[in-house]
């Protein structure tokens, strides 16, 4: 198995379609094929892409399909990479693959947190980087850099307070639109 | 009398343990609850991210050159390790290629950072444990490698000396012969760390058969790095998909037996000599010529901005715009000392990066840390927590 060979399988496999970039391959697959082909990848002698790198979550934003969610999963045997990414809606569930890669758990954890995207079957779904209790989902385009509350100690009241944040200045983005040719 | 013991063993619960946030065993802002049986650790659930600066979201904000130096306060003991994937993956984005002589520099500094890092995991591993010296002697060794790093860039840690398109200067007059002597006195440091360690009875005691991951379970768990190797599978990605001129330099990868905390302890310390080895051979074969690639994705000499207005131009553009990248994404990873160190980047046309996902080794290596530490001793979990070398920074982000 190697980059080329790998794109053979694009019928018998249940992907949408295949896409490279540069030497990286990309299977994109449909949410409910999901669990399915990272089983295969991962257990058929053909793949073995035993080890999963991560799970990413993408807000596209102005898309149709808003959030796309990313598994970056590598092969040992081959030494080979491989992305498989689904596109979702908002509102869609994403079956859980902690019964396929035990270490997709706190990585599911993360999406979840920064994204808002639910795993269905997830064992423990809970918050993983931000506070407990945070409201929120930070990594989605629509929220705010600089935040919706921020955390302080209140020297009177001796406990810390959470409030909304005040910016002496408004928050500036400078972006530009260049002259200059697109892309290098 | 027997009805009224048996009520009192009725009542006794296996009691939970708050360890952290702030214990220095912990290695940062690790919070951990632990679940115990007498002094065995049945269960232990990591709360994570009380170091969470929110890093993906501010690079979102941030041009690729401003989003650089955040690469750094990553994992902040291997500093270049990160900068350089970080700028693998814009290069890989941009299709370009650099020249000899900055990815020869890369290499010396990408391993000096590794010594670097394993000193302070082995040296901090040792002080969990209860040796004190090994930690301060590696911390000496430690400021001189800072000292190398203060001479490029300026910086003692923070560098941000990696930049996409080569490296942010050449380095220095002499640099390369100081590091050779640094190299020379380095081995007998390490020779007296190891004899401190290697075969002391209380260090053994310590580690040995202490958090063995099996072959299966170091790939479940996505343990990447010492971790992975510790466990007898031989994968390190400067030699299984080499970057940079790693795939022209001799070298060894060290793989455990046991797999277990003394397994990986001394895997740390033949990296460490394995670097040695890899620096020597780049001193031996560094050659002149440009540390800068494309003048498009760099910023122009000193010497043209004096001299050209269209180096004036360039300059200004570069810092102010930086480079816009056509869209596309990579998954770049690396081998950092931790683990693999990946970087998932999207560009879409602009100046500022759609989306920068970082994996973080410590992150998966933290996740299966329950796993590993269940059935062992409290006192344990503490060489457990030492041989995983977490660094809260890459792992909180």
């Amino acid at each position: 198995m190697n980059n080329k060979n790998i794109a053979l399988f694009n019928n018998t496999l249940p992907i949408v379609f295949l896409q490279k970039c540069n030497t990286e391959i990309n299977f994109t697959t449909q949410i409910e094929d999901l669990s399915f082909l990272l089983k295969i990848l991962k257990k058929s002698i053909l793949f073995q892409f035993a080890v999963l790198a991560s799970i990413s979550g993408i807000d596209y934003h102005n898309a149709i399909y808003r959030f796309g969610v990313a598994y970056d999963i590598y092969s040992i045997k081959f030494n080979l990479r491989l992305r498989v990414s689904i596109f979702i809606d908002y509102l869609e569930e994403i079956d859980s693959i902690t019964n396929i890669f035990p270490s997709a758990n706190w990585w599911e954890r993360e999406v979840w947190d920064l994204f808002g995207l639910f795993f269905k079957n997830h064992p423990d779904l809970r918050r993983i980087l931000l506070d407990y209790g945070f409201e929120g989902h930070p990594m989605r385009k629509d929220y705010p850099v600089y935040g919706l509350t921020e955390l302080y100690y209140n020297i009177e009241e001796k406990r810390i307070l959470i409030v909304p944040t005040e910016l002496s200045q408004e928050y500036r983005l400078f972006s530009f639109d260049t002259p200059w040719e697109n892309g290098i | 009398m027997l009805s009224k013991k048996k009520l009192l063993l009725n009542k006794i619960h296996n009691f939970t343990v708050n360890f952290g946030p702030q214990h220095p065993a912990a290695h940062g802002v690790l919070r951990l609850i632990l679940e115990l049986q007498g002094e065995i650790v049945r269960f232990a659930d990591p709360h994570i991210g009380l170091l969470h600066r929110g890093t993906e979201k501010l690079i979102e904000y941030r041009t690729y050159l401003q989003a650089l130096p955040y690469f750094d306060r990553l994992d902040y003991v291997s500093m270049m390790a990160q900068e350089h994937t970080f700028a693998l993956a814009v290069e890989q984005l941009l299709n370009t290629k650099i020249d000899y002589r900055a990815q020869a520099i890369r290499v010396l500094f990408l391993e000096l950072t590794r010594i670097l890092n394993h000193l302070l995991a082995v040296g901090c591993h040792a002080m969990d444990v209860g040796a004190m010296t090994p930690f301060l002697w590696s911390f000496e060794e430690r400021e001189k490698l800072m000292e190398f790093y203060e001479r490029v860039s300026g910086a003692r840690m923070h560098a941000a000396y990696i930049r996409p398109g080569g490296v942010s200067m050449d380095i220095p007059k002499n640099m390369l012969q100081d590091i050779h002597t640094f190299l020379v006195q380095f081995v007998s440091r390490l020779n007296e760390i190891e004899e401190m360690l290697t075969t002391n009875r209380i260090w053994k005691e310590r580690l040995v058969n202490i958090g063995i991951v099996s072959y299966t379970q170091a790939l479940e768990w996505g343990f990447s790095g010492v971790m992975l190797r510790g466990s007898g599978i031989p994968w390190d990605l400067r030699k299984n998909m080499p970057y940079e001129i790693y795939d022209s330099l001799d070298f060894n990868v060290p793989v455990g037996k046991v797999g277990d905390c003394y397994d990986r302890y001394k895997l740390r310390v033949e990296e460490m000599r394995e670097s040695i080895n890899i620096i020597h051979q780049v001193l031996n074969c560094m050659e002149e010529g440009a540390v800068k690639g494309h003048p498009k994705i760099t910023n122009p000499l000193r010497l043209d901005t004096k001299m050209s207005m269209e180096g004036v131009i360039q300059h200004f553009k570069y810092f102010s715009e930086n480079i816009q990248i056509s869209t596309g994404e990579t998954y770049t990873a690396t081998e950092a000392p931790k683990g693999e160190f990946g970087v998932y980047l999207m560009s879409n046309d602009s100046e500022l990066p759609f989306r920068c996902k970082i994996k973080a080794p410590g992150f998966t290596h933290l996740q299966a840390l329950d796993n590993m530490v269940r059935g062992h001793l409290i006192a344990d979990v503490v060489t457990i927590i030492g041989t995983q070398d977490i660094v809260f920074g890459e792992i909180d982000r």
